[in-house]
């Protein structure tokens, strides 16, 4: 499998398992992963609940160590998190007691960075994701959608070569969910990071991704990756998106059976 | 205007209900003392309001109310220094807490007052002992609520800390004791009424001053007015100190970007 026209391999998983036991009973979380991202691609892990594409992500960003295998970043094993990779969650993970501004200088506060540079720092992140003017509010004031515009800025803040997203998007409304996936993609354009995003979302995936793997459970496996080669901004409702999603329909279902349903 | 005329009148409606319920219980205590006890047996209200003012005048109630304040403000933050770092470590080290938490649980049930025997027996006659069994008294509640704090973390914030490199005291300062501290106040308000509730029964036991000193002394003198009087004062207490600890904790709760309760 290539990396589909990138010159540089980012991460590579080789030959990844993850078994879960507890007691006497053994869950099959993946199997068999092999996978290679290239620097600056947007990858879509895309696959119902249950597929193992949270744990993937999670043995990728370094928080779960795998039972076989490895992920290799920029050629090196990963085992433990780092903040050259920081992660997106999908209940945001960012902090109470912190203001929006308080919150995206974390990363740099930690690192070290002055105080004045910090806030300089800051305060461009917050206006690349929208949130002027919030600078002192709490999590609490906030929207879901605003919540995970602040986590993206404190990500982003520390200039991460890879962002990893675990259905970032999932509590949000679908109208919410359209705008921010917009706005991932114009910052994605700007900041020339490589994202790995989790969804169970197809249109979602299509919207987004250079590339797709979708991804079946039970054992969770890559069944296939697809390439999305329409150019950006995507138009949800155009004749090409919805091909892909048919082919990632059949991926799911079945050819067949997937005709069957546009039949009736 | 109307909106002008409404809040005076949200505040009637919201203050109507405690005020007239406060009139019922008083007028029902004031029947019944009148009617179907004697003074002995239960004193009136304006007998007890006398009995107040007495005990004001003469000084012997701000005596034993600092006394048994003083008490239980030296206990219960002897108590609290402890009882945070410990349940912090407890919470943050899982294999800690399963070697302690037997040990804990056979201990937290054993009532303050099954102490003070032993209590009078090491510390002898005095303030000493009952501010080791307000110790005892606040130590538990607020250890378990320290621990409980820590597991209550959300797991994305502490994922979020170490991604971004935080470990040791960074973690410590910057993440685990804002985030555990909203849920400590709450451990600490509750600590403070139970010490609050225990002060008097130890004083009753084994103490020759504060105020359950002072009813049990009214009692052997048939001051039975003065008894009442005492149950009111600690009620009234007791009232104060839960409102100023929930003052302090929607602050703290604010600063730390938690809602009001």
């Amino acid at each position: 499998m290539g990396s589909a026209g990138y010159d540089n391999i980012k991460i590579a998983v080789r030959d990844l398992t993850k078994l879960f036991s507890n007691n006497s009973h053994n869950l099959h979380a993946l199997e068999a992963i092999n996978l290679e991202v290239g620097e600056g691609e947007f990858f879509c892990l895309l696959g119902p609940s249950g597929c193992g594409k949270s744990t993937l992500l999670n043995i990728m960003a370094g928080f779960e160590k795998p039972t076989a295998g490895k992920v290799l970043i920029g050629g090196e094993e990963i085992k433990a998190p780092n903040p050259r990779y920081v992660t997106v969650f999908q209940d945001y993970g960012i902090f109470p007691w912190r203001t929006v501004q308080e919150n995206v200088e974390f990363g740099l506060e930690i690192k070290g960075v002055n105080g004045s540079e910090r806030e300089n720092i800051a305060k461009e992140f917050i206006k690349l994701v929208g949130l002027c003017g919030f600078e002192k509010r709490h999590p609490y004031e906030l929207s879901g959608g605003m919540k995970q515009r602040v986590s993206l800025a404190r990500a982003l803040a520390v200039n991460p070569e890879i962002i990893f997203m675990d259905e970032p998007f999932g509590a949000v409304d679908a109208l919410t969910r359209m705008k921010l996936q917009e706005e991932l993609v114009k910052i994605w354009g700007k900041e020339n990071k490589t994202i790995i995003f989790v969804t169970h979302d197809i249109d979602e995936a299509i919207y987004l991704g250079d590339r797709i793997a979708v991804m079946t459970p039970v054992p969770g496996k890559i069944k296939s990756i697809l390439e999305v080669t329409m150019s950006r901004p995507r138009i949800r409702t155009g004749s090409d998106f919805l091909g892909i999603k048919e082919k990632i329909y059949s991926e799911f279902f079945g050819l067949e059976k997937c005709q069957q349903k546009v039949k009736l | 205007m109307r909106d002008l005329l409404q809040i005076p009148i949200r505040i009637l409606v919201n203050r109507i209900p405690p005020l007239l319920v406060a009139g019922i219980f008083i007028s029902v205590w004031q029947g019944l003392s009148m009617l179907v006890y004697s003074e002995f047996l239960l004193p009136s209200p304006s007998a007890t309001l006398g009995a107040i003012f007495e005990l004001l005048i003469n000084g012997i109630l701000i005596n034993h109310l600092l006394t048994s304040l003083s008490r239980v403000f030296i206990g219960f933050t002897l108590a609290a220094s402890l009882a945070i770092p410990f349940g912090l470590i407890l919470g943050w080290y899982g294999r800690a807490m399963n070697a302690f938490n037997p040990l804990i649980q056979i201990l937290r049930p054993i009532s303050p007052i099954a102490w003070i025997p032993l209590a009078i027996l090491w510390f002898g006659i005095g303030d000493r002992p009952a501010i080791f069994i307000i110790f005892i008294t606040s130590f538990f509640p607020v250890l378990i609520t320290s621990a409980s704090a820590v597991r209550n973390i959300d797991a994305s914030i502490i994922k979020a800390a170490v991604n971004f490199g935080a470990r040791g005291t960074g973690m410590l300062k910057k993440v685990v004791l804002p985030a555990c501290f909203p849920q400590i106040v709450v451990g600490l308000r509750i600590s403070l009424g139970i010490a609050w509730v225990i002060i008097v029964a130890a004083e009753m036991v084994g103490m020759r001053s504060g105020l359950g000193f002072m009813i049990l002394d009214a009692r052997n003198f048939l001051r039975i007015d003065m008894v009442v009087a005492g149950m009111v004062i600690i009620g009234l207490v007791g009232l104060g100190l839960d409102r100023l600890v929930c003052s302090i904790e929607n602050k703290i709760r604010r600063r730390y970007g938690f809602s009001g309760v």
